[in-house]
């Protein structure tokens, strides 16, 4: 049971062939048993997750039941959860019990999802490889020596690992793509203001967006669902329709037309990973698909633009975080006068990528440098949405690779950031265009996941789960399990 | 262009961060590195480029200008590191 995806868990729940407490039991033994050598959880629920599965029972009993209901689930640490704590993977709040639920975390909940716990993840979610976690690195089940991706690391090794059955995570920059790709999930970022980002710590709110880590497209369809729609709450959320993401996948593909940046396919990408996905795009050619040969010319511009305006955007959010009405306060804070105080509890608070961050935001904003580059970067921001705007005149969606490598070691880029950052470039441009991106496995650079990445216009996220669940119909890349992760519990 | 030590002290107090002597080497070479990989944004040309205001476009939503939040201090409170008399404790900022 514990490697069936969530479509067919839920329909095995329906059934009563299984209930949600033997679910959610059978969950809590897997992380028990395998998370010590993973990292993937920061906090685990299991009392409060068993009382909410047996009331997922009670309410499958009566006839009430939604398609989540009673499905265990793991909400990343970045997502506000009631009386538990949600720590954003730092230092600064390993103390931090929120007072509220996100309405990710209120909307999956009012459906039904149990909550296993909290997924480790990047500080703050800034990063590429979950090193950078105060709760230390996430390993990837594929192999424990490499990083599983980040921002969303901890939700995409839960998820690949069968430990849970889906995941929530957030995308900044490829945060939730560059993970699924790397762990061999699936992973769908949303257009930018489609899921509320109400009670989702916030990193860069320009590019933030929550989105979903499951096995499969259907399954991310049946979260979507629930996760998406307009919030009061949240004033950039879209106040547009949710579509029937469940139906829509089922629909043919006949007529679909996908554009293949031929730059993206240079020499910066891992022979292996341009292997496979040559090998996918000819599979979704003999589904029915039509190729284009596109160029996306200013995307070598996009991880530039990307570390001014998110960093810019960091350093505003995070000056909230001070030490005084919550979160990580120095011993010796109360010392000094109220400047030094505010330094000490953020310079232990925060860890050095996010303080590198904060500084990097606080120059390119700074008297002489806005013009030069801030506003720069914005110009160039939409240069970038020209590109992939021209692109969808002529097709449907963009196809090409998610991450330029497959997983790498731990420890092996930590001291360098910029070719940290370098691991996206693929993946930003669609948080800069604010244009919903997935990831689908799609094979191996030798035994690690190659990830294929979809992109397509604002609000198309129907056409991308339909092509993507097609594709998983006829190949079963998603339904590998790492070595040593297969057997029960 | 890199960023020495003193630029350093400067972003670190606009920043208010506090960081160690013996890491302001180490801070001053990466940020110069990021600054670099960021220089690449010097090159595009934009002279008839708007700035991106919204990726959608969009302006946000304006609501009613009521209370629509109920704020409990004592919830809110249990997560403060010192309060007394439901204030905030920090240094003395006035003699």
């Amino acid at each position: 049971m514990h490697d069936k995806t969530l479509a067919l868990t839920a329909r095995a729940l329906q059934a009563g062939e299984i209930s949600s407490v033997e679910l959610t039991n059978r969950c809590l033994e897997r992380i028990r048993r395998f998370d010590e050598s993973l990292n993937a959880f920061i906090t685990v629920t299991g009392d409060r997750a068993l009382e909410q599965a047996a009331a997922a029972d009670r309410r499958i009993a009566a006839g009430d039941a939604t398609a989540l209901t009673g499905i265990p689930i793991a909400h990343k640490d970045i997502f506000c959860t009631a009386g538990i704590r949600t720590s954003c993977g730092s230092r600064m709040l390993d103390n931090f019990i929120s007072p509220y639920d996100a309405t990710v975390v209120e909307r999956l909940s009012r459906a039904g999802a149990v909550m296993l716990g909290k997924t480790n993840m990047d500080e703050f979610a800034m990063g590429s490889s979950n090193e950078t976690s105060f709760y230390g690195a996430v390993h990837n089940p594929w192999d424990r020596d490499k990083v599983p991706g980040g921002s969303s690391g901890g939700s995409a090794a839960a998820v690949a690992a069968r430990l849970v059955p889906a995941a929530t995570g957030t995308d900044t920059g490829g945060s939730i793509r560059q993970p699924a790709a790397l762990a061999g999930v699936t992973g769908l970022k949303p257009t930018y203001g489609r899921v509320s980002r109400y009670g989702m710590v916030a990193f860069a709110s320009s590019l933030d967006q929550a989105g979903t880590l499951t096995q499969t497209a259907e399954d991310a369809a049946l979260l979507l669902e629930a996760m998406a729609g307009c919030d009061s709450r949240d004033s950039t959320s879209l106040d547009e329709p949710v579509p029937d993401y469940s139906r829509a996948i089922g629909e043919p593909l006949e007529g679909l037309t996908i554009g293949v940046p031929e730059n993206f396919f240079d020499d910066g990408l891992d022979a292996g990973n341009a292997a496979a996905l040559t090998e996918a795009l000819g599979e979704l050619e003999r589904l029915g698909a039509k190729l284009k040969s596109i160029r996306l010319d200013n995307v070598h511009l996009s991880v530039p633009a990307y570390y001014v305006v998110a960093p810019a955007e960091a350093s505003s959010n995070l000056s909230r975080f001070d030490g005084v009405r919550y979160g990580y306060r120095s011993p010796e804070a109360m010392a000094g006068d109220l400047n030094a105080f505010y330094r000490r509890n953020r310079g232990e608070g925060f860890g050095a990528e996010v303080k590198r961050r904060i500084l990097i935001g606080a120059w390119v904003l700074s008297t002489g440098y806005y013009d030069a580059y801030y506003l720069q970067a914005q110009k160039v921001r939409q240069l970038i949405s020209g590109d992939f705007a021209r692109a969808f005149e002529d097709v449907d969606i963009v196809a090409g690779p998610t991450t330029p490598t497959p997983a790498f070691g731990i420890g092996q880029k930590t001291g360098d950031p910029v070719q940290m950052y370098l691991n996206d470039i693929y993946t930003i441009g669609a948080n800069l265009a604010g244009l919903p991106a997935m990831s689908v496995p799609c094979g191996f650079s030798g035994a690690l996941p190659v990830g294929l990445q979809l992109i397509g216009p604002h609000l198309s996220e129907a056409r991308l789960l339909q092509t993507a669940h097609h594709f998983q119909r006829e190949t079963d890349w998603h339904a590998r399990v790492p070595p040593g992760y297969g057997e029960n519990p | 262009m890199s960023l020495d030590s003193t630029d350093i002290d400067k972003l670190c107090e606009l920043a208010r961060l506090a960081i160690p002597a013996d890491e302001v080497a180490d801070v001053s070479a990466k940020l110069s590195d990021i600054v670099a990989l960021v220089d690449q944004l010097k090159a595009a040309d934009t002279a008839e480029v708007e700035p991106m205001a919204h990726p959608l476009d969009r302006s946000q939503r304006l609501r009613v200008d009521s209370a629509t939040e109920d704020v409990d201090r004592e919830l809110y409170q249990d997560n403060a590191p010192a309060v007394e008399r439901g204030l905030y404790l920090v240094p003395k900022v006035i003699d």
